[in-house]
């Protein structure tokens, strides 16, 4: 272990910590950072996918035909986790139909489409000024209807990781840690390395209004990795500014992925987050930079998530840059500002080389989650060459930032041994593609992990409901049960009810010396009674249970 | 005494086994009732892997009934709806070679669900009577309906219906449902791409 040793008060550098595993491709960052960050066009069109993030998706609230303003809500969060969606722009509501979305799957979704009508009108807008005067859990509440999902890729709704301290309290994970990751250790992507330059005070003011909600006892970090100065420097002249002193920004040497949540809690704390577990259960909540400034303009402002900042990058792009895009465009439309070659382009990438995933169709839309656009050429990205044997050679295993064993993973996903996999932690790999990366024969390791995560999952799923089935079976085989045995109980009581009038009736004949006619007259009175008395205990029974059938067979 | 050991060495032996057997045997008679396990009974475990679709098509009446069955002996591989992947816990439980499917009890399908086509239900009641899992809602004279989320797609309620008017619809795959696929094995690749010359197959020659 090469721990760096602490540092003194003098250099004043916030101490980091060693993690396992990394790699280091080559960044590819240059290219993009060199112009500021541009505005995006207003498209004609938005199309704004009902699941565009993690969890279930919104609920549409407006109709086709409708006239939308910019900023307004148009789909509830349905569920507790779920993302209010907002109109990017002025105009109508054209269709809510299935639409080709930004998705590995390729398949579509529920969108609703938005013509825009060139204003740009604003609904009215209610920021705040002094956020410290609200309580926690409003704070939250607005985060909330903001429709603020984490932007540094996953999308998760950010209302849900807030959960303010005082509930943190109760659940017994009380929270001394904020931590901002403005790490961005995937090649190409620059969004938030710019967003950082250019809007620190955003960044600064949204880590505040954080600070107030969660209450972290002892810190706030901001870690960056030390390949961005220019961003370092804009954070600590924002911080400057702001007089907010109890906020660091703490530089480290990059390496790929720092930026994981795991891997940014452990470098900056040494904490390890245990496997299956939250950053709350180490006393710590994580947020990426794009999304701290997303709560600013939430809070401060009163303005939803309805832009973000993407790069657009990549050897087929003339001009790669970074723009402010609004959420729904479709991806064509933004690739045209970065003078995109669609013939030099091998492969369309969302997201970055090593975690993005390929499209197929330049017509979907950017979504929150959209921190990149590579269009990278042959040369730039040649395809992956066929995939070899394993040859047991160890490296994924030394690549691996979550310390897992990518080899046997490999094996046991191949032969389908789920048990064994859980064994090994599967559900801790982050899918960072550090093993595959090194494989020298270039087998696509990830997509052995999704596949067999996604079957884990599935296989779970199927026992859950193969015992409910099996419960509910059981339940209808003791309700046949006790039903046949109710008839026959009632059966039984019938018949006894009969034979005892007979005997009554007998004993009546019996006394009045033996006349053959008479008797057989009783006998007939004794049967007649009986059958009124099994008609009406059948009535009785028939209106108490209507779907039995009647017994007829008693009879 | 010494001497009787050393007439009868055989009698001694088995005297002395038998001497011994008594306090051994009741000592074990003792643990196996002081430290019974409570494990479940090999039956139990058995149907803990079936699916519970209920849908007979093991040729026995239920998943319990074939969990008994395999428990005295019977294959495997006779229940379409787990297919392979009930198989193999099967085959790891009782540690047995899996098997592929028997085709003769149906091959493995997509996974179903009922839908009753309302307005052309008559209200029978003979779908209720027919689901194992009590997954179909109504009552007599009255529209019915299946409860999906119930449904094990078990597809006997499709057979009693005297309209014809339930239908198994196969479940669709969402956005929501995808997942991602293995990828062909570098072995299979390789067979595919020719890599190896030798591998080839020859040129028809002209
Ligand atoms: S993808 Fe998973 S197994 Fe591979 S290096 Fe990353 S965390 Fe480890
Ligand atoms: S790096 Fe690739 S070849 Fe080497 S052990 Fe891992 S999976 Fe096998
Ligand atoms: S075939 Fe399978 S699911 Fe159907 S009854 Fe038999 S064991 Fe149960
Ligand atoms: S509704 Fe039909 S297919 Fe579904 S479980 Fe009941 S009987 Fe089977």
């Amino acid at each position: 272990m090469n721990q760096r040793l602490p540092n003194t008060l003098s250099n004043n550098m916030p101490k980091t910590y060693p993690t396992p595993g990394g790699v280091h491709p080559p960044q590819n960052k240059a290219q993009s950072t060199s112009r500021p960050i541009q505005q995006a066009s207003l498209p004609a069109e938005l199309v704004l996918p009902l699941s565009q993030h993690a969890g279930a998706p919104a609920k549409a609230i407006v109709a086709v035909g409708d006239k939308v303003l910019k900023g307004q809500c148009i789909a509830q969060a349905k569920g507790s986790i779920s993302a209010y969606i907002h109109a990017p722009s002025s105009g109508e509501v054209t269709a809510i139909e299935p639409r080709a979305i930004p998705h590995a799957s390729g398949m579509q979704d529920n969108c609703i489409v938005i013509k825009t009508d060139g204003e740009d009108n604003w609904c009215p807008l209610q920021g705040c000024e002094d956020f410290s005067q609200l309580p926690a859990s409003e704070l939250v509440e607005q985060i909330r209807l903001a429709g603020i999902t984490g932007l540094g890729g996953g999308g998760f709704p950010t209302a849900v990781k807030l959960i303010s301290s005082d509930t943190q309290a109760s659940l017994n994970k009380a929270i001394d840690t904020l931590i901002i990751n403005g790490t961005e250790c995937e090649p190409y992507i620059t969004a938030d390395d710019l967003l950082m330059r250019e809007r620190a005070q955003q960044i600064i003011s949204g880590i505040q209004i954080l600070q107030h909600i969660i209450k972290p006892s002892t810190a706030t970090l901001i870690g960056v990795e030390n390949n961005k100065p220019e961003a370092i420097a804009a954070l600590e002249a924002a911080i400057a500014e702001a007089n907010a002193n109890n906020i660091t920004v703490v530089s480290f040497a990059g390496k790929y992925p720092s930026g994981g949540e795991k891997q940014l809690i452990q470098i900056l704390t040494g904490r390890e987050v245990p496997s299956g577990g939250l950053p709350a259960d180490v006393g710590i909540v994580c947020q990426n930079v794009g999304t701290v400034a997303a709560v600013h303009d939430a809070i401060v402002l009163g303005k939803p998530l309805i832009s973000r900042i993407t790069t657009v990058t990549g050897q087929a792009c003339a001009q790669p840059q970074n723009f402010e895009v609004l959420i729904g465009s479709p991806i064509a439309h933004v690739l045209a500002q970065a003078g995109f070659d669609a013939s030099a382009c091998q492969r369309l990438i969302m997201g970055g080389p090593m975690m993005g995933f390929t499209l197929t169709d330049t017509s979907v839309p950017v979504i929150k989650a959209t921190n990149c656009l590579l269009a990278a050429t042959e040369a730039e990205l040649p395809s992956p060459p066929p995939a070899q044997a394993c040859i047991r050679c160890g490296m994924c295993a030394e690549a691996c930032p979550a310390s897992l064993l990518p080899q046997q993973l490999y094996w046991y996903a191949r032969s389908k041994e789920y048990e064994k996999l859980e064994e090994l932690n599967l559900f801790d790999c982050i899918e960072c593609g550090a093993c595959s990366y090194v494989c020298p024969s270039t087998i696509p390791l990830v997509q052995y992990y999704r596949a067999s995560k996604a079957d884990i999952r599935e296989h779970k799923a199927e026992m859950h409901k193969a015992e409910q089935s099996k419960a509910r079976f059981e339940a209808r085989q003791q309700r046949l049960e006790r039903e046949e045995q109710e008839k026959a109980e009632k059966r039984a009581a019938r018949q006894a009810a009969a034979k005892a009038k007979l005997a009554a009736a007998a004993q009546a004949g019996g006394e009045q010396e033996l006349d053959p006619v008479q008797a057989a007259v009783a006998r007939a009175k004794a049967k007649k009674a009986a059958k009124a008395a099994a008609a009406e205990t059948e009535a009785g029974n028939s209106t108490a249970k209507p779907e039995t059938k009647p017994t007829d067979e008693a009879n | 005494m010494i001497e009787l050991i050393s007439l009868h060495p055989l009698l001694t032996a088995v005297v002395a086994l038998v001497a011994l057997s008594i306090p051994f045997g009741a000592l074990l008679g003792f643990a196996a009732i002081r430290f019974k396990t409570e494990g479940n009974p090999i039956v139990d475990q058995i149907e803990d892997l079936l699916p519970q679709t209920q849908c007979g098509q093991c040729s026995y009446p239920g998943c319990r009934p074939y969990a008994e069955a395999i428990a005295n002996g019977e294959a495997i591989n006779k229940c379409p709806p787990g297919g392979e992947a009930t198989i193999h816990d099967l085959a790891n439980l009782l540690d047995v070679e899996p098997l592929p499917l028997d085709a003769e009890h149906g091959a493995q399908d997509v996974k179903k669900v009922a839908y009753i086509r309302e307005d052309e239900c008559i209200g029978c009641t003979k779908c209720i009577q027919a689901c194992p899992v009590d997954a179909i809602l109504g009552a007599a004279k009255q529209m019915h309906t299946v409860i999906a989320d119930e449904c094990t797609g078990c597809d006997l309620c499709v057979e009693p219906c005297p309209v014809d008017c339930i239908d198994m619809l196969p479940i669709a795959t969402t956005v929501q449902s995808w997942s991602w696929q293995l990828p062909p094995t570098p072995e299979e690749q390789l067979k595919r791409s020719h890599i190896i010359a030798t591998d080839r197959q020859p040129e028809v020659s002209a």
